[in-house]
């Protein structure tokens, strides 16, 4: 009983010992350093948007003078130039941004010298994550896949990856996927586990110091949404739309003020889906993000008040880092049930109902 | 000196004031409606324990719900903010 007490102790001892190795490098991580020279009045706005936008190139640190950043290609196409591919480097030359090949980088949007369209469809910091998230999904899921297929897990136990992939696919299975489709849950299965485990892993990498902040884009969340949109669309059936234009089991007169109001609806629901992901996500990495931000406000308001308020600071950090986690696995678990919420709500037949109410009880 | 005029003399950003003040009573509508659902939420566990797992469930999902909205003038209040 008391060698038990002690390993209790000693492990608790331990977790919180590597807890305080692990803060000083969000800290160094997340160094807002102003681009221009080291006097330069510290803005943390523009630190903060700078750190959740989108970038054409990879900005880890920067000691002083010297930047860590891996320059992104730049691929453009416009309709007078054709299509340009060159190293977002060749923006830069010493400390200034320079244009280059008629076009030139306005803060991180680029844009041509002589005012023409330009489509960027660069690999830009997001697209890059994106990427990675997408090769870590894909390994994952075929190597067990693999192993399904030669019987491990099937008629004996299931090992490695196996163990951590099983209970989250059937747990999404049993939990979006069966309840609200009902016998067609296997054709939706795939775009749901796909979509689940594409947000949750792109969130999880966006929490790592010096990642990109993917799902706390809005162009990613749209396309999102706009793919759940369309995918509701094609499984809505004349039942769906004959209760959008004719809702029923109400009096004529609030029949007339729901049909505009059922067929935004519609429209609303995706959209509801784009947000609540965005916001949620940004939202968590802007409070990341101004919480270490107090510390430099602190810092140059008096040197002693800085280093005095970090150890406050990096602890509501770290705090918040294991909310982010969590608000991490519940979004992503929130968009794929109401992604199969809504598509079961298209295709549900008739309820055999009078006049849209439930059958009596019929003993 | 009436409100009005005193309200006029102020050049300060307008957009920030609002948009600071909205996202602070979004954060009051999100504690009222989570509290509202954690109370309901425990309430029922505590009258029906072996039912916890589906209340939980169910609670969490109900959770973002709410939280969504009050995101929803997060953003409003951001987008004052920064194109005010």
């Amino acid at each position: 009983m008391v060698t038990k007490g002690i390993k209790s102790l000693m492990v608790a001892a331990f977790s919180l010992f590597c807890l305080h190795i692990t803060s000083p490098v969000f800290a160094q991580d997340h160094t807002p350093v102003p681009h221009e020279s080291a006097e330069a009045k510290l803005d943390p706005a523009k630190i903060i948007l700078e750190h959740i936008q989108d970038a054409h190139e990879w900005h880890f640190f920067t000691l002083g003078d010297f930047h860590a950043s891996i320059p992104l290609p730049v691929i453009l196409y416009s309709p007078t130039k054709g299509f340009s591919v060159f190293l977002s480097s060749r923006f830069h030359q010493g400390h200034e941004i320079v244009p280059y090949q008629g076009y030139e980088m306005t803060g991180n949007k680029i844009v041509a010298t002589d005012g023409t369209t330009v489509y960027d469809i660069s690999i830009s910091k997001n697209v890059l994550q994106m990427m990675l998230a997408l090769l870590i999904l894909v390994l994952l899921m075929t190597s067990i896949a693999k192993k399904y297929k030669t019987g491990q897990g099937v008629t004996s136990a299931p090992k490695g990856w196996q163990n951590a992939m099983e209970p989250v696919i059937t747990f999404i299975r049993d939990e979006a996927a069966k309840p609200n489709l009902g016998p067609k849950w296997k054709k939706y299965f795939p775009y749901l586990l796909t979509v689940f485990f594409f947000i949750l892993i792109n969130c999880l990498v966006g929490l790592l110091p010096g990642s990109a902040n993917v799902t706390g884009n809005v162009a990613f969340t749209i396309v999102l949404g706009v793919i759940a949109f369309f995918i509701i669309l094609f499984s809505t059936n004349s039942h769906f739309w004959g209760h959008i234009f004719w809702p029923p089991g109400v009096p004529l007169f609030v029949k007339l003020i729901l049909i505009p109001i059922e067929f935004a609806s519609f429209f609303i629901k995706p959209a509801a889906l784009i947000i609540r992901l965005f916001a949620n996500m940004i939202a968590g990495h802007i409070i990341i993000l101004s919480f270490v931000s107090l510390i430099f406000i602190f810092g140059e308001m008096n040197f002693f008040a800085g280093w005095g308020f970090s150890p406050l600071s990096i602890a509501f950090t770290v705090f918040i880092y294991f909310i982010e986690i969590l608000v991490a696995f519940i979004q992503a678990f929130i968009f794929t049930n109401l992604a199969a919420v809504f598509i079961g709500q298209a295709f549900e037949g008739g309820h055999n109902d009078i006049d849209g109410h439930a059958d009596p009880v019929i003993l | 000196m009436s409100l009005m005029t005193v309200l006029a003399e102020i050049q300060f950003g307008y957009s920030h004031m609002g948009g600071a003040i909205g996202a602070g009573l979004a954060a009051i509508g999100a504690g009222i409606g989570i509290g509202q659902i954690g109370k309901g939420a425990v309430e029922a566990i505590a009258r029906q324990p072996e039912a916890s797992n589906d209340i939980r469930a169910n609670m969490i999902l109900t959770a973002a719900f709410v939280e969504g909205v009050a995101l929803f003038a997060v953003i409003a209040g951001l987008l004052a903010v920064l194109k005010g």
